[in-house]
């Protein structure tokens, strides 16, 4: 006996899924996702006008973020009625297209954290997907890309945002590995979001000083860091108050510079200080206290925290119900997805999954556009290396989430661009002398590891000059002039321009690429059942639809037409062979027509070839025929075995597909079969010719075994496959007799 | 609506000729305290009277230079400012015409002192 596990539980135990930590439930610790013994109840007492009482806790025991929720957080017009609802009215209400999203909206604006808690706990998976369909601010879905690189190197953050752009994305976030070049990322990714399309949002994340004064300069467009925590003692760690933040909130505001918060489950564990609530109430309380505030909207769903809440019992849905908390409270949600949360993608996928489909403001807060390296924030579930799959989903379901596809010449001519761009720039202000070398690498990298030796010094020496020189976004654009970037100079300008227009400041505001705003209050959800809502444009439901995969039967025939042989000639007729050692290969239709490769990737030619030469080395004679009045493979080689003299044959379709057959059989009932064309090489079709001489010189040869593979091939040629059948198809006629050919040399 | 920036330029002129002829400075491209009150007004017709009230002490701060806001932010975090400083802020700002952020200052003292947040 050995204490080692059965192989069935080594397999298992070896999948990526099992390199994620899994924690048992502690209230305690404050791991526990959507309830714990230690969240109070949910209840108010409202004295003439003011909230006395909040969750059960009378006024003089209010800490400081149930002070300022209760100061400015609880519409007390409508909190008796609103918390005199059961929780199960509640939710059946977020739910139900019937009652519409202001009126949701109105009563939840009365309700405590705790009796928001409470009824969130309550809604199912799919039910909290139809209350995000229903009560997301925004009628259009977007998407948000961090661009960083390890480097903060300049060239290749403007080609990465240029690219981010190019692929949807309509709000960038940066960061820095070294603080002190954070002013140069900002300029770099601004310039290079302006080269990708006007009206993008742009914002660099730092420490919240150094953020707003950025922003204060022009440099940044929005921001989004600004950190709320659901206890004091978490808030002060923070080095921050509700005061401070609602300050902080109305200084961005002060400057036309878009601002949410940004909160999430697990911040408060990590750092210790969950007092045994659960995430989900924790998490109440910060969107009570980012309306309190009059921020316009939440990022949230875990960010940091987000594998912490993955690691407890239902702690992916508790993610789903904080975005569903911050939309329910008539905010802008920014929806995580953006720390990878599990080694495994089922995993990562299951958890972004109900939210594309449901559609969010922003699907995630933070799709690293970059690859998992480069991203200074920590990887993101969802990465350059993901761009295709994520295509691939939207396409699949029908949704919009935000991205496109982009042509490959077209994300070539906008990195080059935006190289250019910030080389020209830095170079104006003679904040670095960049080489044509060094654009040439950042245009054609795939990341920072592609760009050789950088200079990373001089990358912060021009993050402090462009600090301590006072730049403004009003020198970068005269820069950009200057050194013939008019377009972007006059897309930087739309932005400063719509910094002093204000409508950006409301709730969920984007803009477009023609410059609208899109917000609440321009583009405000109107979902209120099937046949409502939003509904992507035909424009844009083409660009889900066209992803660059996708081919067309005359694509495939064009591929396939590049590949033809003038080996095959027609000789004439087919007549019946009286030879007994002759075996008689029959080819479908649209061999030697419009098929020429199988799908094994193997010339067709070359596969009778290997059916000759094993026929030949058993000492057969060998006729080859086009059998034109079937489709069927049974069939094809059923009259190939009637016409051969041994009565023996192969069939053998365009696609690569082979059997032998003997005239006296059934045409489904075949002796050998390779069904699984694309695992079928030149070394199988010999194989194939020997076994078939073999039968027809009355030998029992032993069976030849399909390949076996773990591909998931049906998904690889299956698309192939209808376009080869219809191809075949056209070329068949019920009353063409078969046709003998020669294989030439 | 065409907004008119802090400076009283109208937004609509601020385009990349102006840059070139070097007529944009900072205060151009400062939003006017009148469209944050505007805004103000859009989002309470949008069911959100707190971020109205955001945008209308953001319109005070409006009021203020840079380097001001940014102190002001400092004091109020955690530890910062005696009960007294912070009175006495609230009590300057609101004799400038912050009334809104002044009250804002008031609340965070007379909170900060029961939780001993001050210094």
């Amino acid at each position: 006996m050995t204490d080692a596990p059965v192989g069935r539980i080594r397999l298992m135990d070896a999948q990526p899924v099992n390199l994620d930590g899994f924690a048992v439930e502690d209230p305690s610790l404050g791991l526990v996702a959507l309830a714990s013994p230690q969240d109070p109840r949910a209840s108010i007492v409202v004295s003439d006008g003011r909230v006395v009482e909040l969750d059960g806790k009378p006024e003089a025991e209010f800490d400081f973020v149930d002070e300022f929720i209760a100061r400015h957080g609880i519409d007390v017009a409508v909190a008796e009625e609103a918390m005199a609802l059961t929780d199960v009215a509640v939710a059946r209400m977020l739910v139900s297209p019937d009652v519409p999203r202001a009126e949701v909206v109105r009563l939840v604006a009365g309700m405590t954290p705790a009796k928001v808690t409470q009824v969130l706990a309550m809604l199912r998976p799919m039910e909290l997907g139809m209350a995000m369909t229903k009560l997301r601010a925004r009628r259009t879905p977007s998407n948000q890309a961090h661009v960083t690189n390890r480097l903060d190197d300049p060239l290749l953050l403007a080609a990465d945002a240029a690219t981010a752009v190019a692929y949807g994305f309509r709000e960038i976030e940066t960061t820095v590995p070294v603080l002190g070049d954070a002013p140069s990322n900002a300029v770099a990714v601004t310039i290079g979001a302006a080269v990708g399309s006007p009206g993008v949002l742009v914002q660099c994340s730092v420490e919240e000083a150094m953020e707003l004064e950025m922003g204060m300069r022009g440099l940044v467009s929005y921001a989004e860091t600004i950190s709320l925590y659901g206890t004091e003692q978490v808030f002060i760690d923070g080095d921050d108050t509700p005061w401070s933040k609602a300050f902080l909130a109305s200084a961005y505001a002060s400057r036309g510079i878009k601002m949410r918060v940004s909160s999430g489950a697990g911040a408060e564990v990590l750092m210790g200080g969950a007092e045994g609530c659960s995430m989900l109430y924790l998490e109440a309380r910060c969107v009570s206290l980012a309306r309190a505030i009059g921020a316009q909207g939440v990022q949230n769903g875990g960010i940091d925290g987000a594998s912490v809440a993955a690691s407890v019992p239902r702690g992916v849905r508790e993610l789903m119900c904080e975005n569903v908390m911050v939309m329910m409270r008539n905010l802008e949600s920014c929806s995580g997805n953006d720390a990878l949360m599990s080694e495994s993608d089922v995993r990562r996928t299951s958890r972004t999954l109900p939210i594309l489909l449901a559609g969010s403001d922003f699907i995630t807060s933070g799709f690293g556009s970059i690859q998992r390296y480069d991203n200074m924030f920590g990887p993101s579930n969802w990465n350059a290396e993901d761009f295709d799959d994520y295509l691939a989903m939207q396409r699949d379901w029908g949704v919009d989430g935000g991205l496109r596809t982009a042509t490959a010449e077209d994300v070539a001519a906008l990195r080059r661009r935006a190289a250019e761009a910030v080389a020209a720039v830095y170079r104006f202000f003679g904040l670095a002398d960049f080489t044509e070398e060094q654009v040439e690498l950042a245009v054609d990298a795939a990341g920072s590891k592609d760009l050789g030796e950088t200079d990373t010094l001089a990358i912060l020496h021009a993050g402090r000059t462009i600090r301590e020189s006072g730049m403004t976004i009003v020198d970068v654009v005269q820069a950009l002039l200057e050194t013939g970037f008019e377009v972007e100079a006059e897309r930087v300008m739309a932005m400063m321009r719509a910094r002093v227009d204000g409508d950006y400041l409301q709730t969920a505001a984007i803009y477009d690429e023609q410059m609208n705003v899109l917000s609440l209050v321009t583009d405000p959800n109107d979902y209120a059942g099937p046949g409502t809502g939003y509904e992507p444009s035909p424009a844009r439901q083409a660009e889900i639809d066209a992803i660059r995969q996708q081919r067309s039967v005359e694509e495939l025939r064009q591929e396939q037409a590049t590949r033809a042989s003038d080996r095959l000639r027609v000789v004439g007729p087919a007549a019946a062979g009286f030879d007994p050692r002759e075996v008689v290969i029959g080819v479908s239709a649209a061999v030697g027509r419009d098929i020429w490769v199988t799908l094994s990737g193997l010339l067709v030619v070359d596969a009778i070839a290997e059916l000759l030469a094993g026929l030949e080395e058993e000492g057969c004679t060998a006729r080859l025929v086009r059998v034109n009045a079937t489709l069927d493979l049974g069939l094809v080689g059923l009259t190939a075995a009637r016409l051969s003299g041994s009565g023996i044959g192969i069939g053998m379709q365009g696609k690569g597909t082979a059997l032998i057959h003997r005239r006296d059989l059934s045409p489904l009932a075949n002796l050998e079969l390779y069904s699984v064309a694309p695992v079928v090489d030149a070394s199988l079709y010999r194989l194939m010719g020997v076994n078939a001489a073999r039968h027809a010189k009355g030998a029992t040869p032993v069976p030849v075994r399909n390949p076996y593979t773990d591909e998931a091939i049906e998904a690889r040629y299956h698309t192939k496959v209808v376009s080869l059948v219809a191809m075949e198809r056209e070329h068949v006629d019920p009353l063409a007799g078969p046709e003998l050919l020669e294989l030439l040399p | 609506m065409t907004a008119k920036a802090f400076s009283g330029r109208s937004a609509d002129t601020l385009d990349v000729d102006a840059v070139r002829r070097g007529e944009v400075g900072v205060d151009d491209l400062r939003i006017a305290p009148e469209t944050l009150e505007h805004q103000a007004q859009v989002a309470e017709t949008h069911a959100n009277p707190q971020l109205a009230a955001n945008f209308r002490r953001a319109a005070e701060l409006a009021m203020l230079g840079d380097a001001e806001v940014l102190a002001l932010y400092e004091l109020l975090r955690p530890h910062r400012a005696t009960v007294e400083q912070l009175l006495a802020i609230a009590d300057d700002l609101q004799a400038r015409g912050a009334v809104l952020v002044g009250e804002l200052f008031r609340e965070a003292a007379q909170v900060y002192a029961r939780r001993g947040l001050s210094t």
